[in-house]
This record gives structure tokens, C-alpha cells and sequence, in this order.
């Protein structure tokens, strides 16, 4: 139920749809959002609260607060208001799936032109190429440390309004498909222009074990331990690098030059790295190797975190949890026996969040591939079920993603002057039935449609009225 | 206090255990000292350590008192050449691989690491794979089950590194055989090229040592000056220069036996040990005069061309001839019954009992430098213990119980007798995963298979 006071909202619309640059603050206009149960995450929960919008901020946030004259009032009475979802670890608004229309032309892989008929749901790997197999790390195999996400974001891609509708509306994403995959970014899951979705533009350098570290490209490195030497490589030459710049910078005549490095520039500029780590093993592998690399080190995977608990606690480092618990491969073997670990590794992942929280480890929850939002929504569920208090939840994805990547100041919470990303459901978050009525992306009002495939028939039709209702 | 709190809690397994560990005493026993004779009598573990032997020992207050009457105590064996809890074997994709290391990926929960106990292994040789002339840098472990990798390290002692000789490192293109999957042919594809290979590297090694010489000599004169980039590979090469790592070289024929003796001496560096060396016995004199020591198999061979001159008198000629051996097991399996391994040499080539069992004790311990630790029974050593219902060079002996710094990590009985709740525990978490799997697809069928 919409109450529209003034008429001052007509004509920031005009402009819109002018799509006037330089003018999307004041497009977002102002919202009351009244008689709502708040849940800041910053703070205690508000029972019957009013959160105010403005210009895509929060503006307000209180029991007592009167609505601005000029806002639209929502009644969202019986509602409850969480701050944005916010996905730790995304490859969202990186894949090349445009809803209807074709996105740049020129894009990747020759794929221009015409828009793709089948869904393209594997973010494109900037690809390494070379004609020779790397013969040792001087050939910065796998190495795309310099990929910035921001730079690569396609605000088509069909998982934004997918994420959105459920009460997504920021993903930390990232390049994919490398050793060094490249420097993820904050990006808000809204926008016409990609450079309007971002929030902060590197915040980490994505490390990923391609295969598993059984090899997979051409040449070097071709085994787990070759990824490991590999990347203490990358580490040491780019401390070198830093260093023998400075050094030239000061006496340029009478020395060699340092080249040029892109992907040590790339490894110098993320101010943090994501290191993979799913079992107990791994984790406490990474947690040495990235104290021996003294890096500022988040630890991706966590399933069997449950047992590594205190060393994470000891070594200070956070932990994204996958939401893709580990199942068993759909054409294994029937007949083979299962190890004992393995098994209990399936049985106990949900158990990692728990265990945790409990422990005082930040974490934050991704969705590694997970669909849709409300497969997403039904694994943090599962945790919730194996022990994890729901407040926790909720942190894990949104003010603790915010801290491990440090925009807390702007996001995470529903505090007066952070970025206006709100959901608005018809109860609790994580319930089978709940329904996200409203979510706010940087002050824009979005309502998702009806989930029911079968009222969206294909997928792409009608999908013009998911846009912002402004 | 807080700090040590979290502290406790991670080193737990295995510090805590330790501390808390009680002494041992086992009386009455046959103990095989190695390095001493054998002692009927008492043998006390106290500390870590090996606090006491000889006829009588008095049981410290709160011991364990075991009856070892018919039982034999030997010291832990050490396999000097294995593979066990390495989640890699072989960085293939290059020719010279000096820049990984396998104690990057130990996996501490191999459960190799524990049959290996079983079979009375103690410490072993992590060893990279053959499939570079110049292959990845290995550790020596302690196989102490249940803690983490960190702690499976063998604290103290020497690096080593893994050269390979002959038909694996020089097949062409033999990354995608190990493993990578790249297709490329790869240098080398002969014998030469291996020796070619190895003096390249080294020659580069040498230049890397003297481009750090050439910036600390500018900087000595205040000169500006950019430090040489850190370079892992040539590190290691440079390790090895200057006696700061071993060298484990796998071979097989003496011909290439001989080339890599040449090389070391050219460049000045030592060949720890040869490992398989089946030709050993042919150039056993110039494997002793380099000081390399040997580490061989005692009966297995002809699974290539160039293991085929091999005859199962190899170790205990090497041993008359003055070459330092062992027997190692280079296999998971094999590695469970070393001792069986260790009685062939007595009846093939006539060591005696004590002899064939320095081959997989105090030897391997030379070998890798660490017999002031560990390898026989002596007062002093580290507490790495064997005991066994009969004697070890018997088929019919089985590994009792096995202390590894005086902490126990395997006792067959123990074994035996957990076995079925392992096995319910199991079969609860196979029935629990089953109705979950059970709407998608025949997942259900899967996981609640007839594999129980």
C-alpha cells in the first residue's frame, strides 16, 4: 500500500528514462518504509520500527521516526526489513547471459553479435593464452591477477535480477578460472551502467587450485605442491618487484630496468587473497602457508571446518562457507567403499557455520555455484538446523561479509548514512514460504516476481517489470 | 593465560600427549638393539626417550609394565624412500622441478600413515616422484597418527631432494604419463639429455649463487643496487651446492650410476643416497668411494627394461663392499612388512640377523643424518619403539604395539577390538546419507548400496 505525498518523484522519472547521467541520486528518491520489524544486524532488532531512504542512503532508522513529507510511505507492517543479502564469494554480473537483449557487442569469446540461445551459467575465465606450455612460473602461467571485476561486469547478466528477486543485492565477484583468477569486487545487483553497480572495486585476489592441483592446463604447474611453489613464487617476485622499482625509482640512471608486470601490478594491488580450503587438512595447510606468505588471507570452502575451529580462531583468519554442501557424485560407483572421513564430511558440513560462530570465527556464507536464492536460502537453513543460531545466519550474509572485505562502513547493516540495500519479506528469511516483497538496491525499489517457474514461462518474457519501480 | 589456553588447544594432540604420556617399561623382553647386541631384559620409555635398558630396570612410579616374556623390542623402522600422505608425487610439467616441495602437501590423514605403522614404520622419507631429472624437495617424517602435518615433520632433520635417472625422467613428453596433461614433448629424451639437464641447472644454480655475491659485493661498496630476485628453483640447487640438502637420486643402471657420481664431483656437491640402484652390486666400490649411501629393494624388479639386471644378493653386497644401505619400500604396501623384506638379505647374500636389520634401522638413519635421534635402542634416543610377538625377521611376527617419542600410536589389539564400531559408525552415517540422496536421481541407491 503506497501513499505518494508531494509530487516531487515525477519528475526525477522524466529523467530517468532519459537515463541522464550524473542524476541517479536524485532518481532514487526518498522512501519511508513504516511499521516494519527491523532487523539491523548492527544492533538489537527493532520491533515496530521506520527505516527512511533517501538518495540511496539510509537516511533513518528508529522506533519513533516520522516520514519525511516528500517520501513515498510503504506500509510494511507485518513485514520485516534485514539489510541486503550480500553473496561473500560470486561469479554474479560476470557471466555474459543477457534477459533479452544482446549485451555489448564484442564481448568475450567472439560471442558479439547475437545473444547466446542456451543459458551461459559459467562465468568466462579470462583466458591465459599462450602457444608454448609454461615452462616454470617466469611464464606467469594461469595468471590473471591484474582481471579486475569491475572492469568485466555485464549488468544483463540474467543472474543479477535472479539474485535480486531474492533478496540479494550485493555479490562480491570474481573473475574465475585461473591460479590467480584475478580481483573481485563489491558490486550492488542493480545498475544500468556498471560502473553505478560497484562498490569498492578490489577487494581480494581470488586464488583457485584448478583441478583440484592435478594438473589441468599445459604445462607448469601441473600438480598440487607445483600451485603451491607456484604461488610463494608470485609472492616472493612481487615483494621483489615492489622493491626493485623503488630502488630504480631513486637511481634510474645506471640500472636495468625492472619490466613492466601486470599480474605482480595485479598482486600488489589486491589487499587481500582468497586461499581454498574445504577439509580440515587443506584449512590448516592454508593457514601455514598463509602466515609463511604474510598475507592478509581468507580462507574459501570451510565444510569441514567443524574441525578446525580453533586453529582458525589461533591464526585470526575469516572463512567464506560454501552453500554447496558436498554430495555424492551422481555417476560414482555404487559399489565403492566410502572412507569414513568422507562420509562424515557429508554428514557434517551444515555443521561448519555452527561451529564457527561458535568458536568466534568470522565467517560469511557463498553461494558457489548454488542457483537460485532459494536453493541458497534452504542451505543456510540447513545450518541453522545443525546448529547455527539464525542471528548468525543472517550476519553471514551481511555485515560479516562486509567486514571480512572491509566496507562496513557502507554496507552490512541498517544504520543511518550505509547504502540503502534492504529486503523486505513476509517473514522470516530462511522459512520455505517466506516471500521477498521489496528489495532495495542503492535506494531503488524492486519488487520480485512470483518465483513460480510456471507463471514464467521460458524465463525471459515479461521480465521488463522486474526493473526498478521508480 | 588465555593465549596458552588456545595454544594447548591446538598443539593438544600431540604436545599435551606427550607431557601426559606415562612411562613404559617393558620387562622381560628380547630387545635387539641394533647397535649394541641384544639384551634380555628390560627396556624403559620415559619422556620421549629411551631412559634405560639392561637386566633389571625398576619401574618408575605410575609406569606402564608390560610383560614382554617370548616378545622382542627392536627400534622403529625407517623407510628411506616412500611416498605415503603426499597429496602430489610429481610436478611432471617441467624437466627441473626443485622448486616444489612435497611438505607443501602431506596430508596427515592418509591412512597409509597407519598401516605403515602396523607394519612397525616409524619415520619415512617422503619422497617427490621420478619423473624429473631434477625432481621436487622431500621431507622426513615422523609417522605420528592422529597429529597434524606440521607435527609428522621430523623436527631438525636435513632437507633432501629427488633426482631421477633413466627411462622415467628421459621418456618424452612424460608429464602426461604423470599425471599433467599437457602433450608437448619435453626435453630430456635420452640419458645424455638427463645428465645434460642436471649440469644446466647446476650451471644456473652456480650463477644464481654468484649473481647474490656480485649484489652483496655492491653493496658493500655503496653502490646502488637491485637484489636478484628470489629464485625457489635454483635456491634449492644452491642448497645442494653447498651441503645444506641431500640428494636422493632415483637409478637404476650403473652406467647412470656412475654419470651422477661424475656430475656431483664436477660441481662439487654429494649424492646422499641412490635409491632402487639394482645395479648397485656392480659398482658398489664407486658408490662407496663418493660416500653415497644405497637404498634398494630386496627382491623386486623387472617391472622395465632397466630394472631388469637385478639379483637379490644387490644389498648385501653393496653391504660387503662398504656402501651404507637400506631397504625402502617406495609403496604404500610394501611398506607394511619391511622386516620381511630385511630377512630376505640373510638368506640371499648371508647378512647377519643385526645386519639385515640396520638395513631398515640404523642405516636409513645414517642415511638421512638422523641417527643421533633415532634407528637403534640406546639410551638417550628418541623413544621410537617396536614390539612384537615374536621375532621381527619372522614370517610368523606381527607388530604389537609401536611407540613413536614415547607416545603409543598403534597397538593391534586396540585395533582389533575397535574395528566393529568403526564399522557401525559407518554403516549409521551410510543409512543417515540415504534417504537424503533418495529423491535425486538414484542417489539413494547409491549411497545405501549393498556395500555394506
Amino acid at each position: 500500500m503506497k501513499q505518494k505525498l508531494p509530487g516531487i518523484l515525477l519528475i526525477p522519472l522524466a529523467l530517468a528514462s532519459l537515463s541522464a547521467p550524473g542524476l541517479l541520486a536524485e532518481e532514487r528518491g526518498a522512501y519511508a518504509l513504516r511499521d516494519a520489524k527491523i532487523v539491523r544486524v548492527s544492533g538489537p532488532v527493532i520491533e515496530h520500527g521506520t527505516v527512511v531512504v533517501r538518495n540511496g542512503l539510509i537516511e533513518a532508522v528508529g522506533e519513533n521516526i516520522t516520514p519525511p513529507a516528500d517520501a513515498w510511505v510503504i506500509d510494511c507492517k507485518g513485514l520485516t526489513i534485514y539489510p541486503g543479502l550480500i553473496d561473500a564469494l560470486s561469479n554474479w554480473g560476470l557471466t555474459n547471459t543477457p534477459p533479452a537483449t544482446p549485451a555489448a557487442a564484442g564481448g568475450r569469446g567472439g560471442r558479439g553479435g547475437a545473444a547466446p540461445t542456451a543459458p551461459v551459467t559459467v562465468a568466462t575465465p579470462v583466458a591465459i593464452v599462450s602457444a608454448q606450455p609454461a615452462r616454470g612460473p617466469e611464464d606467469r602461467p594461469s595468471n590473471a591477477a591484474y582481471v579486475k571485476a569491475a572492469d568485466q561486469i555485464f549488468p544483463n547478466d540474467r543472474a543479477i535480477e535472479t539474485a535480486r528477486n531474492g533478496g540479494f543485492t550485493t555479490a562480491v565477484t570474481f573473475p574465475t578460472g585461473n591460479i590467480f583468477s584475478g580481483q573481485g569486487s563489491v558490486i550492488d545487483l542493480a545498475g544500468e551502467r556498471a560502473g553505478d553497480m560497484v562498490i569498492a572495486d578490489s577487494v581480494a585476489q581470488f586464488v583457485t587450485i584448478p583441478g583440484g592441483g592435478r594438473g589441468g592446463g599445459r604445462g607448469y604447474p601441473g600438480s598440487l605442491m607445483g600451485v603451491f611453489a607456484y604461488i610463494r613464487q608470485i609472492y616472493l617476485d612481487s615483494e621483489h618487484y615492489k622493491l626493485a622499482r623503488s630502488i630504480y625509482e631513486k637511481h634510474p640512471e645506471g640500472l636495468q630496468r625492472p619490466a613492466y608486470d601486470r599480474t605482480l601490478e595485479g598482486v600488489l594491488a589486491s589487499p587481500r587473497v582468497l586461499l581454498p580450503a574445504t577439509r580440515d587438512v587443506e584449512i590448516q595447510r592454508m593457514i601455514a602457508f598463509a602466515k609463511e606468505l604474510k598475507v592478509n588471507a581468507v580462507i574459501y570452502g570451510g565444510h569441514e571446518a567443524w574441525r578446525s575451529t580453533a586453529a582458525l580462531k589461533q591464526a585470526g583468519l575469516p572463512v567464506l562457507v560454501s552453500l554447496k554442501y558436498p554430495e555424492k557424485a551422481a555417476d560414482s560407483d555404487p559399489l565403492a567403499e566410502e572412507p569414513l572421513r568422507v562420509l562424515e564430511l557429508r554428514d557434517k558440513a551444515p555443521t561448519a557455520a555452527g561451529a564457527l560462530a561458535k568458536a568466534g570465527v568470522k565467517f560469511a556464507f557463498y553461494s558457489d555455484g548454488v542457483g537460485t536464492p532459494r536453493e541458497l536460502m534452504r542451505a543456510v537453513k540447513k545450518a541453522v538446523d545443525a546448529g547455527l543460531e539464525p542471528e548468525a545466519a543472517i550476519r553471514a550474509l551481511t555485515l560479516a561479509p562486509a567486514e571480512i572485505y572491509g566496507v562496513a562502513n557502507r554496507l552490512g547493516s541498517i544504520d543511518k548514512g550505509k547504502i540503502a540495500n534492504l529486503v523486505i519479506a513476509d517473514g522470516d528469511l530462511f522459512a520455505d514460504r517466506t516471500r521477498v516483497k521489496y528489495v532495495f538496491v542503492d535506494g531503488g525499489k524492486y519488487e520480485p516476481l512470483p518465483e513460480d517457474p510456471a507463471t514464467r514461462p521460458g524465463g525471459r518474457g515479461g521480465r521488463g517489470q522486474g526493473g526498478p519501480a521508480r | 593465560m588465555k593465549r596458552f589456553g588456545i595454544l594447548a588447544a591446538l598443539f593438544g594432540l600431540a604436545g599435551m600427549a606427550f607431557a601426559a604420556d606415562t612411562a613404559v617399561l617393558i620387562q622381560n623382553a628380547t630387545i635387539l638393539t641394533i647397535t649394541n647386541g641384544t639384551v634380555k631384559g628390560s627396556i624403559l620409555l620415559q619422556g620421549g626417550k629411551i631412559a634405560a635398558i639392561g637386566d633389571k630396570v625398576l619401574a618408575p612410579p605410575g609406569a606402564q609394565v608390560i610383560d614382554g616374556a617370548g616378545k622382542y623390542v627392536m627400534p622403529g623402522i625407517i623407510d628411506c624412500h616412500s611416498h605415503i600422505m603426499a597429496e602430489a608425487i610429481n610436478e611432471g610439467s617441467v624437466s627441473v622441478s626443485s622448486m616444489v616441495g612435497i611438505d607443501d602437501v602431506l596430508n596427515p590423514e592418509d591412512v597409509a600413515i597407519y598401516r605403515a605403522l602396523a607394519g612397525g614404520v616409524t619415520t619415512a622419507n617422503i619422497l617427490h616422484g621420478s619423473a624429473n631429472s631434477i625432481g621436487g624437495k622431500t621431507v622426513v617424517t615422523k609417522l605420528r597418527w592422529g597429529t597434524s602435518a606440521e607435527q609428522m615433520k621430523f623436527e631438525g632433520a636435513m632437507p633432501g631432494i629427488k633426482f631421477a635417472l633413466g627411462e622415467n625422467p628421459k621418456r618424452a613428453g612424460a608429464a602426461a604419463a604423470f599425471g599433467a596433461t599437457t602433450t608437448a614433448p619435453r626435453y630430456p629424451a635420452t640419458r645424455m639429455g638427463v645428465e645434460d639437464v642436471i649440469r644446466e641447472a647446476f650451471n644456473d644454480a652456480k650463477a644464481y649463487q654468484a649473481s647474490l655475491a656480485q649484489y652483496k659485493a655492491k653493496l658493500a661498496k655503496n653502490e646502488p643496487a637491485i637484489p636478484p630476485a628470489r629464485d625457489l628453483k635454483l635456491e634449492a640447487l644452491v642448497e645442494v651446492l653447498e651441503g645444506k640438502r641431500f640428494v636422493h637420486a632415483h637409478c637404476y643402471r650403473q652406467d647412470e650410476i656412475l654419470m651422477l657420481l661424475h656430475v656431483a664431483d664436477d660441481y662439487g656437491f654429494k649424492i646422499r643416497t641412490l635409491q632402487h640402484v639394482l645395479e648397485g652390486y656392480k659398482v658398489a666400490k664407486e658408490i662407496a668411494a663418493h660416500g653415497a649411501g644405497a637404498s634398494t629393494f630386496a627382491d623386486w624388479w623387472a617391472y622395465k627394461m632397466e630394472a631388469q639386471d637385478a639379483i637379490p644378493y644387490n644389498a648385501a653386497i653393496m653391504v660387503r663392499k662398504g656402501v651404507l644401505t637400506s631397504l625402502n619400500s617406495d609403496d604404500a604396501e610394501l611398506m607394511r612388512h619391511l622386516d620381511k623384506e630385511a630377512a630376505k638379505t640373510v638368506k640371499y647374500g648371508g647378512l647377519s640377523e643385526t645386519e639385515a636389520l640396520s638395513l631398515i634401522t640404523i642405516n636409513p638413519a645414517k642415511q638421512l643424518a638422523i641417527d643421533k635421534r633415532v634407528g637403534s635402542l640406546e639410551v638417550g634416543k628418541d623413544a621410537d619403539v617396536l614390539l612384537y610377538d615374536g621375532h621381527p625377521l619372522s614370517n610368523f611376527s606381527k607388530v604389537e604395539k609401536v611407540w613413536i617419542d614415547g607416545h603409543e600410536y598403534f597397538d593391534r589389539d586396540q585395533d582389533m577390538n575397535g574395528r566393529s564400531k568403526k564399522a557401525i559408525e559407518k554403516k549409521a552415517l551410510t543409512e543417515k546419507a540415504a534417504p537424503a540422496g533418495g529423491g535425486r536421481g538414484g542417489q539413494g541407491f547409491a549411497a545405501g548400496g549393498p556395500n555394506e
